[in-house]
């Protein structure tokens, strides 16, 4: 492997979007959950959620700042690294990331304003309002870029067009129908996996810290309620989820059939059932799986409904098409093993608080501490398996990714710019855990104080009391 | 009007959204190392706390504008100017992490770490803007195929660095115009004589890029002659710019701002009236240079972009609008704050 401009552009474009990914499933997830806290807070009037609200609200606006920090470098990196790219594409994507900016971006900063630092400044409705705008916004820019990168998927709705300019031939795809484009085969299956693992990732965040302060004794009320309604996020997430991925699957058996071969190590077509891999290292040299576990015929069932209609292999597939075959199957079989955590969690979860002895049990506290871990894991891989499936293609079928990148940016440049980003990423990381860390531990202020004076609800409702009597 | 004028008109509009809005928190950023305590240094990063992030949408946004319309001019101007829009994010990223963390800690060596960041930041943000407007101006060089056959080095030509610190100047005039409208007591009387000394500052670099443009630079008004109207713009922008210490003076200094602000927009304008038909210019050969019509997405798309453009920019306006509202009145510390 030469250290070009090519293979570096793809590093750095690895290293700032998956940075850049640990992101956005906390907010999009934390989002909708504060939409309910808050939801709640105005129904109820109980000022429980309240306090939820403003304490999620806080590590919320942590995320948001430095998923916009990243972000940024996203949006520019299309041009900087990828020129030709953005030439080919710029028709039909560049709508798209506009789209985003038009309609999320705005929504999204602009109420994050008053949700952060309006409390007391606007009345609790337009809070809420506020509160939903937001969660709203990192959904419409969640379907913008899903739509965009669905269509480097599985193009739709265009034609490729040679345009003549200064003697140059450019050849780009063209829109031919927008709504084709929005909606190609594949967006609303990848959009609705996307939501749902950001729904995963907000429940198992809430369910952590607030795991935390049961272990701790802590803000015990608070943080029961907290853990409850997380669960019933990562509940709901993790069912429909699987749902989601097994109709997301099949249909990458039809769009793009080498890429779930390479997800599953499936070699040879044959004319009988595919076999399930449930583990194994696919070796490309000698065309099978090594020290596999499969399940024979239950491929075909799952693709087909049938488990002796053969599964398109990666036999059907020239070679140098092939995507790489270790990091695809590595990645989709690890996101499926997160997924196997979460469930087991979950399941225990809702098991125990329905016995009414979750919160007694120290153990299985610690596990969902923990448990932040295998959806953040799951979020990215995910997307490695879906962009790395995806090669050699940048666009499928129609632009190879070592034809996409800038033509004058030259590999020290590149190189440079990974070091920069990475060292800024490192610190950035560094002093992200480390407000978050505080920020738990700090906890909910407005319960510090009662803490002090004795727990007990009465105590609490007069701290909140007489917070509200001092105003602002 | 054809849809790649309408296209180019609004992309203008953007960077004028941009440069009017994030200009006044850029330029407190330039100015926040001029006080020295604690307390005053939050007052001012708090002044812009709310707004910034939706200020900086502006350019995400006129980027995927750009990326839409223009995905030549948005591929060239990108991968040809690569490390300067890399030290643009870099500082871009510092900026947004100096002013999230700065008073997350109560250590003075973390806040002063921050401070300076935030500062210095701010400054080499707007610095590239300037250099990359005057690199547009006096064109760069693209080869045939699009490319910028040109090195880093070549970007950092007198004129560019002289448009950088106008920027620099008139940023820093705008923000301290605007912290005079946040602030109270005896901090505003401070940020008073700030707005005299950064007006002159300001008046100086004015006085020097146009004398350079003139004399030195035909692309600035080559395309005068073709629209004579152009100069009662030169003419309406000298009446803001003498507006500016006319309104300082008579203590009226949401004037001021709206007059620095037009200012800024009508920079930005004679901006496009010296590039149009262009949007980059090549200094290899006028032929390769690319143009609102060359460089343009499909009539298609444009249309359907336009659609998208009409249905968002109201939402986009009235958003501001009701933020601007909400924060409105002096800068107030609270437990929400930086």
């Amino acid at each position: 492997m030469e250290l070009d401009a090519l293979f570096l552009s793809r590093l750095q474009f690895a290293l700032t979007v998956m940075f850049h990914y640990l992101f956005p499933p906390i907010t999009i997830g934390l989002g909708m959950i504060m939409v309910v806290m808050e939801g709640l807070y105005l129904r109820t009037g109980d000022r429980h959620y309240e306090t939820m609200a403003r304490f999620w609200t806080k590590i919320f606006a942590l995320n948001f700042a430095i998923g916009v920090a990243s972000g940024i470098v996203m949006e520019f990196q299309f041009g900087t690294n990828w020129a030709t790219y953005s030439r080919f594409v710029g028709d039909v994507f560049g709508s798209a990331l506009a789209a985003e900016g038009i309609f999320a971006f705005f929504l999204e900063s602009g109420f994050l304003a008053v949700l952060v630092f309006g409390w007391d400044r606007v009345s609790p409705r337009m809070h809420f309002f506020s509160t939903v705008m937001v969660s709203l916004g990192s959904i419409f820019s969640a379907i913008w870029i899903v739509v965009a990168n669905s269509w480097q998927q599985t193009p739709a709705g265009h034609h490729l067009v040679t345009q003549y300019v200064g003697g140059e031939a450019f050849v780009r795809a063209e829109i031919v129908d927008f709504w084709a484009v929005v909606f190609n085969p594949s967006t609303v299956h990848r959009l609705t996996h996307t939501l749902l693992g950001a729904v995963m990732m907000g429940g198992f965040l809430v369910m952590s810290v607030s795991a935390y302060y049961l272990l701790k004794r802590r803000y015990d009320d608070f943080a029961r309620k907290s853990f409850t309604i997380g669960l019933a996020f990562a509940a709901v997430g993790t069912a429909a989820i699987l749902v989601s991925g097994h109709f997301q699957a099949q249909n990458v058996a039809v769009t793009q059939p080498p890429k779930l071969a390479a997800f599953e190590g499936h070699f040879e077509t044959g004319d009988g059932g595919a076999a399930l891999q449930l583990f194994g290292w696919p070796d490309a040299e000698s065309r099978r799986v090594r020290y596999g576990v499969a399940v024979p015929g239950l491929l075909s069932w799952l693709v087909h409904g049938d488990r002796n209609k053969p599964v398109q292999g990666l036999d059907q597939t020239p070679r140098e098409d092939w995507p790489p075959l270790v990091l695809t199957f590595w990645s989709y079989h690890l996101m499926l093993y997160m997924w196997g955590v979460c469930a087991v969690l979950v399941v225990l979860g809702l098991y125990l608080r329905w016995r009414g002895t979750l919160f007694e049990r120290r153990s299985v506290l610690w596990a969902f501490v923990l448990g932040v871990a295998p959806p953040v894991i799951a979020n990215q891989l995910g997307w490695v398996a879906a962009e790395v499936g995806r090669q050699p293609w940048i666009v499928w079928g129609l632009l190879r990714t070592r034809d996409a990148v800038s033509k004058s940016v030259k590999a020290e440049e590149v190189l440079a710019s990974i070091v920069m980003f990475g060292v800024i990423y490192l610190l950035l990381a560094i002093v992200w855990l480390y407000i978050l860390d505080s920020k738990i531990r700090q906890g909910p202020t407005e319960l510090e104080s009662a803490e002090a004076r004795g727990s007990g609800l009465t105590a609490v409702a007069a701290a909140l009391g007489g917070r509200k009597k001092r105003g602002r | 009007m054809d849809l790649n004028l309408f296209w180019f008109i609004l992309m203008g509009v953007l960077l004028a959204g941009y440069a009017i809005l994030d200009g006044f928190d850029l330029g407190v950023g330039i100015l926040h190392l001029g006080v020295r305590s604690d307390l005053e240094r939050r007052l001012l990063m708090n002044s812009i706390g709310p707004l910034w992030d939706g200020n900086e949408v502006w350019l995400v946004t006129f980027g995927g504008a750009l990326f839409a319309a223009f995905p030549h001019a948005y591929a060239t101007a990108f991968s040809g100017f690569y490390l300067a829009f890399m030290v643009l994010l870099f500082a871009l990223i510092s900026r947004a992490v100096s002013m999230e963390f700065r008073s997350k800690k109560e250590s003075p060596a973390w806040r002063s770490f921050f401070d300076f960041t935030f500062c210095a930041a701010s400054t080499v943000a707007t610095l590239l803007f300037g250099v990359a407007v005057g690199n547009s101006i006096m064109g760069i060089k693209v080869g045939p195929d699009f490319e910028y056959v040109g090195s880093f080095l070549d970007l950092l030509r007198p004129y560019p660095l002289l448009v950088g610190l106008f920027a620099v100047a008139t940023f820093a005039m705008h923000g301290s115009i605007y912290l005079y409208l946040k602030t109270e007591g005896e901090l505003q009387q401070r940020i008073h004589g700030w707005m005299w000394r950064t007006f002159g500052f300001f008046l100086v670099a004015y006085l020097l890029t146009t004398i350079y443009s003139l004399a030195a630079v035909p692309n600035t008004t080559a395309n005068f002659a073709n629209h004579p109207w152009a100069w009662g713009v030169v003419l309406l922008n000298v009446l803001a710019i003498a507006n500016i210490p006319r309104a300082i003076y008579q203590h009226r200094p949401f004037y001021a701002f709206v007059s620095s602000a037009c200012s800024i927009a009508a920079f930005v304008f004679l901006f496009g009236v010296a590039l149009y038909p262009n949007l980059i210019v090549s200094s290899l050969d006028p032929a390769y240079s690319l143009t609102i019509y060359n460089a343009a997405s499909s009539p298609k798309t444009l249309r359907i972009m336009q659609i998208i453009a009409f249905l968002g920019m109201p939402f986009v306006l009235a958003y501001t609008v009701v933020i601007y509202w909400v924060f409105r009145g002096k800068v107030e510390l609270g437990k929400f704050s930086y």
